[in-house]
């Protein structure tokens, strides 16, 4: 339910997400639901195998979701890393930094906002998930994307 | 002092930009207050009793000349022709609308300046020493450290949504002017056994309803590592900070209900990992910034005579002016605690006299400090007694740092939507009582701090004598504490007992001085002498 934009080419997967718990049961779903609560690490011998990890978003002012993000990117996770909830549109550009390639907002997202807001930001500070190279690294060589 | 780059210069117009277009949805009724209320506070925008309240970081307390008249500007242009100095070295406008915010920031980055991260639960304006680069004690300048942080702290994406607000100092010395063990994270750069220079990490301390001192977490962290440690700090705090109750989702209540000892197993474990995710800026970046606060060109040879004929000037010599490392320099303090006035607060008049003083003769470099006064960081002794004379024209030359008369107070009651008293009249009428600043200066240093609602604003915990405003059956009352330090020695104040009404709080203190005057022994502080004989004579005479 809700209003989903992906930043990626795959087709969307369409399996239920699990949650956790359920998934280090038994399961050997591709598509799982962590809570704020839930420890990402936990995954980590799995990732091969997920294709969404759905991160819940149950307030906008809770930024658990945002470490969630980065951790598993840092172990290299590759599928779908979907924020889920109630979600701003000015959040989605830090959403991404953290290695968010989808947003599934319970309000409509403003396109237009969203992409002015994408284009605002061409330098940032801190080297992330995401790959860009942060302003220290351009200023020593400049041909830095 | 750093200069912006166009990469910075970018990022602070870019904002702008930002905040232009959601003050646009917010006014046109796209966004609710609600949605639109976490985006201005991460732009220094709050709503209080009367307007909206902007708050300008001051990066590490440090501007310059046109930094400071673009300050004054404001003030004449958008507010009511005078701006608050805070404790947490920034200035606030008491009296903006909402529909001039959007050009106030515009105006502000021409110089360089921003409100970004000034509230709202995320990395704020990083404090620093107020003597960094004039403190013959320091280590090495801590700025540029500040600015890395500053910079690294800027829309960092994992940091924004914490569970509460966070706040980093930086220092260089032993003696703390900054308050560093009650940070959320205070960074203080010292030498090792080994003659290597690196941080004490303190993580945990903070004011508010639950006042702690930090704890060491980190001992020694080599200069190299700060950000790849500060990010497994952050990382366990933003991933295990309480989040179900606002008034204990600061980092010193997890840190206390993990235990030192279990919050830096858990920190050393992160930093494990983030160490090796290339986080830090190199050795050459770090450089490029610290040029930035290369010492000024001091002039040699200068003497350090300074003719003490004029009484007046001898005495304010002696109260506000500071030794500084280089011969012939000297730290100049400028009160804004006028014994009529507000603390803290400055007309666009005095804003703009400061800034030509500075750049008259202080390398057009200035600094605010946590005790809301303003600081000239590198005067010839030579030219004091000019200083003085313009400064004291402008009623700016107050002889009274650190005395019973440098009273911190939050803007409390009067402005604030949070307030339960009022502070500022409680402050004029402690300073109006002990105006006689011969009686002031008997009495030495006495740091008194007010807060006009538990969220310490004030640093009450802090103060030799702290007084917290609160509200009982619809009355303004004051609880009066003793015994606080945020200097080196830091200690939170104990509660003395029942509170009082302002003029019972103003007797209160005539009592607990007076106790004083009879037990102190020679060369010992207000601070000194009742940690030495404890409460129970202060409370006698109070209560007794």
């Amino acid at each position: 339910m809700g209003d989903l934009i992906r930043f990626r080419d795959d087709e969307t997967h369409e399996e239920p997400a699990v949650t956790l718990d359920s998934f280090l049961e038994q399961s050997n779903a591709t598509a799982i639901r962590l809570e704020p609560t839930d420890d990402p690490r936990a995954l980590i011998p799995f990732l091969d195998r997920l294709s969404l990890i759905e991160v819940a978003f149950p307030k906008f002012r809770d930024g658990r979701g945002f470490s969630i993000a980065s951790i598993l990117r840092e172990a290299g996770y590759t599928g779908e890393l979907r924020a889920a909830g109630d979600i701003l549109v000015d959040q989605i550009v830090p959403l991404r930094r953290c290695g968010f390639d989808a947003i599934l907002s319970e309000a409509e997202i403003d396109r237009e906002v969203a992409a002015k807001l994408a284009a605002l930001y061409g330098n940032v500070y801190q080297k992330t998930v995401d790959g860009r190279a942060p302003v220290w690294a351009r200023r020593s060589d400049p041909t830095h994307g | 002092m750093y200069r912006y780059d166009d990469y910075d210069q970018a990022i602070v117009d870019a904002r702008v930009e930002e905040f232009r277009d959601q003050t646009r949805r917010r006014l046109a009724g796209e966004l609710s207050e609600d949605q639109f209320k976490p985006l201005r506070l991460m732009n220094g925008l709050y709503l209080q009793l009367h307007a909206y309240m902007l708050r300008v970081a001051i990066p590490y307390g440090t501007l310059s000349a046109p930094q400071m008249r673009m300050l004054a500007h404001i003030a004449r242009t958008y507010d009511k022709d005078y701006g608050h100095f805070t404790t947490r070295q920034n200035l606030q406008y008491n009296w903006i609308k909402l529909a001039d915010a959007p050009d106030i920031l515009a105006q502000l980055a021409t110089v360089q300046m921003h409100a970004i991260q000034t509230s709202g639960n995320c990395i704020r304006n990083i404090s620093s020493d107020q003597y960094a680069g004039a403190a013959a004690a320091e280590v090495e300048d801590p700025r540029p450290w500040a600015e890395l942080l500053r910079q690294w702290s800027t829309f960092h994406p994992e940091f924004l949504f914490l569970p509460r607000k966070f706040k980093i100092a930086v220092v260089a010395c032993e003696e703390d002017r900054t308050a560093v063990q009650l940070h959320d994270i205070g960074l203080q750069l010292h030498r090792n056994d080994s003659g290597e220079v690196g941080f004490r990490v303190f993580v945990g301390g903070g004011m508010g309803r639950t006042p702690m001192i930090a704890p060491v977490i980190r001992e020694f962290l080599p200069k190299a590592q700060l950000i790849s440690y500060l990010e497994a700090c952050l990382r366990v705090y933003n991933r295990f900070g309480r989040r179900d109750n606002l008034y204990k989702a600061r980092i010193k209540i997890l840190v206390h209900e993990l235990g030192a000892d279990e919050y830096r197993r858990q920190v050393e474990e992160e930093f494990l990992h983030t160490q090796t995710l290339g986080l830090d800026a190199p050795q050459a970046e770090f450089e490029r910034i610290a040029a930035g606060f290369a010492p000024p060109a001091f002039e040699t040879g200068l003497s350090d005579d300074v003719d003490r004929s004029d009484p007046d000037f001898a005495v304010w010599l002696d109260k506000q002016v500071a030794a500084h490392k280089a011969p012939g320099y000297a730290i100049v303090n400028i009160s804004l605690k006028p014994t009529d006035g507000i603390p803290g607060d400055a007309s666009s008049a005095q804003i703009d006299l400061m800034a030509d003083l500075a750049e008259a003769y202080s390398f057009g470099e200035l600094r605010i400090t946590h005790a809301q006064n303003v600081v000239l960081p590198h005067v010839r002794k030579a030219d004091l007694q000019a200083i003085w004379q313009k400064l004291d024209a402008a009623g700016l030359a107050t002889p009274n740092l650190d005395l019973i008369g440098d009273i911190i107070a939050c803007p409390g009651l009067d402005y604030c939507s949070l307030a339960n008293a009022r502070s500022i009249p409680l402050a004029q009428k402690i300073a109006g009582r002990f105006g006689d600043l011969e009686r002031q200066r008997d009495l030495g240093e006495l740091k008194i701090k007010i807060s006009g609602c538990i969220n310490a604003c004030g640093h009450h915990h802090a103060g030799h004598i702290g007084i917290l405003g609160v509200d009982r059956k619809g009355e303004e009352n004051y609880q009066l504490s003793f015994g606080g330090s945020g200097a080196e020695d830091a200690s939170l104040a104990k509660i003395i007992g029942p509170g009082f009404s302002e003029d019972g709080v103003v007797e209160a203190i005539e009592k607990a001085v007076g106790v004083y005057t009879s037990l102190r022994a020679d060369g010992e502080r207000f601070l000194d002498t009742y940690r030495r004989v404890g409460e129970a004579p202060f409370k006698e005479a109070i209560y007794g």
